[in-house]
């Protein structure tokens, strides 16, 4: 046990990818083998990940459960991770969300061997930026967890995979670019990647004559700063980086599409709260407003495009772009009012949120792809009145949508809540015109549940649709139980989160 | 266990009711309206528990029964959520627990439990009736059993849940989670039969509607909480320190107060939800719903929450309010209710679906509650709000006897018309004597019918109110509407139940059984003798042997005595617009005869047009709020910002590298490296086979290049790692 409690994270982190090795071993002509493999080896981060969740102290100290070994001493870079309470939460979030994902992919035929690869490589990759706590080590697994995802929607998407893997692909990559850059200034400059040490360093930084590279220091910073954000929001995404979003989750398979909602958009997310509001404290107070503004477009707009679609999939990938522009207006509050309660209260709602969307966009990326599967359509104008074929798929679809709505009672409605609470008092109007988006938030929930399960029936489907089965009920059920457990009763987990912010900001 | 601990258990009943059925239950109709039943019925059985306790209690408005508990971790503190039991608490839960039990009851009727399945029934459609072959004489049509009656058990059983939970909340933000729920709730059952695209439509529009109200309300609670930071009644709402600074606070938009900004903001939640004008246009048509449906949703309770939530927030808007001007916020409630009130009636007086009548005499009413409030004549608007919830409900389960009748006439006739235009009844007095009866009750304490009815009582002491307060305006416009009322009531009972039977199908029509009837005769109980807890101690003669226990009850929530109005024009008045009203609707309908148009539709004109067509403010609201925004989601964010302008960039930035790439092979290496014609077409050939083979296609190759890199990352780490093992 001492040993399993020393190296926790590196036993959740590097378990899928021992998996991976080993799943390459085995014969690509059982199906059966490699997907209970894989989903055996998937709950093996979870379980551990629990552990984690009980042996966490929310109250002790900030990082916890360090691991610290030379990795790259010639530059100063070292293997250093450690989780604070908001890392653990998206640390769970993960590893809660691959297993279903690949259960999910139980109904992938082609190339089985090559996909649950990916998929368990992914999670080692995305684990790894929650963990590290080395600005290279970060990097290095931000881009791990970029490559599996574009052979995943390359190899195994829909008919426009090659645009949609592509666009991807070399959005994140430019927007990588400058964090990389940025990264290596930093490296540099303070003669270390260690983000602990940086914490120290690099914020209150002062060189002789104020002078780096030839230009002020003040205007470095900002450079820097917006090659992070940069980089960040376009994962997130933020408007106006927004539009590879909706082809990469309309293109990428189901599972695809949940880990790419459920936790890829995180990454971004958590960067903003990581690396962003720590390492430029002032600088993101700067332009805090700025940030506030492409939130609410975001959310505004967001909401707008969905509501615009008529491809059920596409709808729900434009709903992303609505609630993590939540995520966002959190951030910039916090950034804009740090060390105040409005801003703890809006960066809790905010983290709530990632934990919150990615439950349901999971939930609702799978339930398209349920129906996908059956129609072989994801045209919305081509269901309508299926809640009487599908009483049980109807009633999931609705209670996932209505999450996703942010009806009390269920998860979204508490971390909004949450955001607009902090940020009312500092970004006034940008809450209130936020507020449209939030209309149509609803807008687009009802169009997807009045196009596919009301109405008269498509006499078409009559006879041809199945109901879910039972393999994806077990899919759903964590899930909605996650929803149910966080709308009714949040305290359990916004507590860790609350600790962890408080103690941050 | 403590007494507090009951009142959480009020709204607990049905939720757990709702869940066992959908879990459980839903294949059996008889188990799952058990088990709602029971769930109304402990959840009735605890109200009436608590309000007994309530009314027994003195200085309860002091000291309410309160319990709290931690539920948000915010910053350095707790958001805490909890129950309490004031008097308005009290009397609202009386009132809602009393109509929840009836209208569970009524459904078990209206929804045919014990009779066939329908020969072509299907689940998301209403059912059309079975075939009955018995051993002698023909087959016969009869009234066939509801397919998705658990279902409709579920759902309502749900919605009960929201509304107790409302009620007993001692913050806003439970009281939100409640609203929205019953909004949930609403939209599903208004949608209940989603097969039908009125029915969907219907539903969509409730929901959006008040969402509307819903994000104000939202943006309200929250400016509440930051500038209080609490949520609680009595922490933020009754403390007069707290209220004085928010209404001496400038917010910075419009001139408004603090107090007055978060009041409209909040009270927007209450135009939605009890469907005032402008959001007033979800209502009537949200009489898809099954009947018992619109009973409670749309009378009952729902409607009520938003006077609920308008009640619960007069401190905040009346705060600055002396007796003397009315705040901008007061102005607001005002204006708005007593413009709902009069707009309202007149439509009602145009319709002729026996639902529709109601659903927009309910917005009237609920103009009336608002309006009361807005004067601030706060014991009177509660006072309307029980009165009114009472024979509301009874009216409207009264109707759906009365369509229940007439199916049961169309049916048996095979007449295409419908059973619910008031013109196609007509002499159900004697074919549904207990419907009639109640109904007229019903129907005559809408109007206001003096000293017996419930809605007399309540009614007169807005107009006292308005009066009193100096604000003619409001009292005129109130009372015309109070005319219209007693009007188009009378229009509807002398239509639908005196004369002639219209059609065959009226004069087949059929009592309804007691499971139906019997809730009916209760509330008709209610609405006779809920008035007289509330008659004015300065009432001629009867006021001398009054103790108006209801105004002392809800009135000791406020800090400062209402001042009472020292003039016989408000009774006087209200006695001649009901029985006016009264008789001029039956003088006017009395003759109708089959075929016949309205009667008021020749002298009226275009005037009877726009009534009947609602103000055009549907056709109004497509054309300037709905295509439009449908306009900018699918045209301007989607293809034009998204698909023209931004990947356009992104497209352009790709095909400019593309050109840029292209012409640094075309201008420098082909002529310079490659020199001649034919190294050219070599040298295209070469970069395409060159770029073939990195991207074979094959993923393991992918993959291999992905596993290497992480591998390399791992057996890095592995080699550094085993001095630090052991430890």
């Amino acid at each position: 046990m001492p040993f399993i409690n020393a190296h926790l994270l590196t036993i959740i982190l590097f378990s899928p990818a021992v998996a991976a090795l080993v799943l390459l071993l085995l014969p690509r002509d059982k199906p059966g083998l490699l997907r209970w493999f894989t989903l055996a080896a998937s709950l093996v981060p979870f379980f551990f990940s629990l552990l984690l969740w009980r042996g966490f102290d929310p109250a002790g100290e900030k990082f916890q459960f360090i691991e610290l070994a030379a990795w790259y001493p010639a530059i100063n870079s070292a293997y250093h991770l450690g989780v604070d309470g908001i890392a653990l939460t998206m640390v769970i979030l993960t590893t809660l969300l691959t297993p279903l994902a690949v259960l999910t992919s139980f109904s992938i035929n082609e190339k089985i061997k090559a996909y649950m690869v990916l998929f368990l490589l992914l999670e080692t990759g995305m684990l790894g930026v929650f963990m590290s706590l080395d600005l290279l080590l970060f990097f290095v697994f931000w881009e791990v967890g970029l490559v599996p995802m574009y052979f995943l929607i390359n190899q195994w998407g829909g008919e426009k995979r090659n645009y949609a893997s592509l666009k991807f692909i070399l959005y994140t990559m430019g927007g990588s670019l400058g964090l990389l850059l940025a990264t290596q200034l930093i490296g540099v400059v303070a003669g270390t990647y260690d983000f602990q040490k940086l914490l120290s360093i690099w914020p209150g930084l002062e060189l002789p004559g104020g002078v780096l590279m030839g230009l002020p220091l003040a205007t470095v910073k900002s450079v820097a700063f917006w090659a992070f954000v940069i980089a960040f929001a376009v994962k997130v995404p933020v408007w106006p980086f927004h539009t590879w979003l909706p082809d990469a989750h309309t293109e990428a398979p189901t599972a695809g599409s949940m880990i790419l909602a459920g936790v890829l958009l995180k990454l971004g997310a958590f960067g903003f709260i990581r690396m962003v509001l720590p390492l430029f404290p002032a600088e993101a107070h700067q332009y805090a407003g700025w940030l506030a503004a492409l939130a609410t477009l975001a959310i505004v707009l967001g909401g707008l495009g969905a509501f615009g679609q008529d491809d059920f999939k596409r709808l729900v990938a434009y709903s992303s772009i609505n609630h993590m522009g939540f995520v966002v207006l959190g951030i910039a509050t916090a950034a804009w009012a740090a060390g105040t309660a409005d801003g703890v209260i809006a960066l809790n709602g905010a983290v709530l949120q990632m934990f919150n969307h990615g439950l349901y966009s999971a939930g609702m990326f799978f339930l398209v792809g349920v129906i996908y599967e059956r129609a072989h359509t994801r045209d919305l104008n081509a269901f309508g009145g299926l809640y009487a074929l599908l009483p049980v798929y109807g009633t999931i679809l609705i209670f996932t949508s209505m999450a996703s709505l942010g009806l009390p009672g269920l998860n979204g409605f508490v971390s909004e809540f949450l955001v607009v609470r902090g940020a009312w008092p500092v970004f006034t109007a940008a809450t209130a015109i936020s507020m449209v988006g939030l209309f149509f938030t609803g807008a687009y929930t009802l169009k997807a549940l009045w196009k596919v399960l009301h109405g008269p029936l498509n006499p078409k489907w009559s006879g041809h649709l199945s109901e879910i089965d039972l393999r994806e009920i077990a899919v759903i059920a964590p899930l909605m139980v996650m929803i149910l457990v966080i709308g009714v009763w949040p305290a359990w987990i916004l507590d860790v989160i609350n600790r962890a912010v408080s103690m941050w900001f | 266990m403590a007494f507090e601990t009951l009142i959480w258990l009020i709204p607990l009943a049905p939720l757990v009711a709702f869940g066992l059925i959908v879990l459980f239950t839903n294949r059996n109709k008889a188990l799952s309206h058990w088990l709602a039943l029971s769930g109304a019925g402990i959840a009735w059985l605890l109200s009436m528990w608590v309000f007994l306790r309530a009314v027994s209690t003195e200085g309860l408005a002091g000291e309410p029964f309160a319990s709290v508990i931690n539920w948000l971790p915010a910053a350095d503190t707790w958001l805490q959520i909890g129950v309490v039991v004031d008097p308005i608490t009290a009397v609202t839960l009386f009132f809602v627990a009393w109509t929840v039990l009836m209208i569970f009851i009524y459904s078990v009727g209206y929804h045919n439990f014990g009779q066939p399945a329908g020969d072509h029934d299907v689940p998301g459609l209403p059912p059309h009736g079975a075939t009955l072959k018995e051993k002698k004489g023909p087959a016969r049509r009869v009234l066939s059993v509801e397919p998705m009656y658990s279902r409709f058990f579920a759902l309502i059983s749900l919605f009960a849940f929201a509304m107790f939970l409302l009620v007993v909340s001692d913050n806003l933000l439970t009281l939100y989670i409640g609203w929205e729920i019953m909004g949930f709730c609403s939209y599903m059952l208004i949608g209940f039969w989603y097969g039908k695209v009125s029915a969907r439509n219907a539903a969509v529009k409730a929901f959006l509607t008040t969402r509307i109200g819903d994000v104000f309300m939202l943006l309200g609670i929250v400016g509440l909480y930051s500038a209080t930071g609490t949520l609680n009644y009595r922490a933020a709402l009754a403390d007069p320190a707290v209220l004085e600074r928010l209404a001496a606070a400038d917010s910075g938009v419009l001139g408004l107060s603090v107090a007055g900004l978060l009041g409209i903001l909040l009270f927007i939640g209450t135009v939605g939800k009890s469907a005032q004008f402008p959001l007033h246009v979800w209502l009537p048509d949200a009489m898809e719903g099954p009947t018992p449906v619109s009973a409670m949703i749309h009378a009952a309770t729902m409607v009520s929450a938003g006077v609920y939530l308008g009640i619960r927030i007069f401190p905040l808007v009346s705060a600055g309010w002396e007796g003397g001007e009315l705040t901008a916020a007061m102005q607001v409630m005002a204006f708005i209710g007593a413009f709902t009130a009069l707009f309202s009636a007149t439509i009602a007086l145009a319709q002729n679906d026996i639902k529709r009548v109601l659903a927009y005499s309910t917005i009237s009413q609920l103009g009336y509650m608002i309006a009361a409030l807005g004067v601030g004549a706060y014991v009177a608007a509660v006072f309307h709000l029980v009165t009114h919830a009472f024979f509301k409900a009874l009216l409207f389960l009264g109707s759906g006897s009365v369509i229940h009748g007439m199916e049961h006439g169309v049916l048996h006739t095979g007449e295409k018309i419908d059973p619910q235009d008031m013109f196609n009844m007509g002499g159900l007095r004697s074919k549904m004597p207990r419907t009639f009866w109640t109904f007229l009750i019903g129907g005559l304490a809408l109007s206001g019918f003096p000293l017996i009815t419930a809605g007399f009582w309540s009614k007169d002491e807005i107009l006292t109110g308005a009066f009193g307060g100096g604000h003619l305006l409001v009292f005129i416009t109130l009372a015309l509407s109070a005319l219209l009322t007693a009007f188009y009531t009378m229009r509807q009972i002398t239509l639908t139940f005196l004369g002639e039977a219209r059609t065959k199908s009226a004069e087949h029509a059929h009592e309804t059984g007691p499971v139906m009837t019997v809730p009916l005769i209760i509330l008709a109980v209610f609405a006779v003798g809920a008035g007289w807890a509330g008659i004015p101690q300065q009432f001629p003669l009867l006021g001398s042997i009054s103790s108006n226990w209801f105004g002392h009850f809800v009135g000791s929530m406020l800090s400062a005595e209402e001042h009472v109005a020292e003039s016989y024009i408000p009774l006087v008045t209200s006695l001649v617009v009901s029985l006016g009203g009264l008789y001029l609707g039956w003088l006017v309908y009395r003759k109708v005869r089959a075929g016949d148009p309205d009667p008021l539709a020749r002298p009226l004109g275009f005037v009877y047009q726009v009534f009947k067509y609602k103000y055009g403010i549907d056709e109004f609201y497509q054309a300037v709020f709905i295509k439009p925004s449908i306009w900018l989601a699918e045209v301007f964010t989607y293809r034009i910002v998204d698909k023209l302008i931004l990947d356009g960039i992104i497209e352009g930035i790709g095909k400019g590298a593309l050109a840029f790439g292209r012409a640094v092979r075309n201008y420098f290496d082909a002529p310079v490296v490659n020199g001649a014609g034919d190294g050219l077409s070599k040298g295209v050939r070469r970069s395409g086979e060159g770029l073939r083979a990195v991207q074979t296609g094959r993923v393991q190759q992918y993959m291999i290049l992905t596993v290497a890199l992480v591998v390399l990352a791992g057996l890095l780490f592995v080699l550094v790692f085993p001095g630090r093992g052991g430890n």
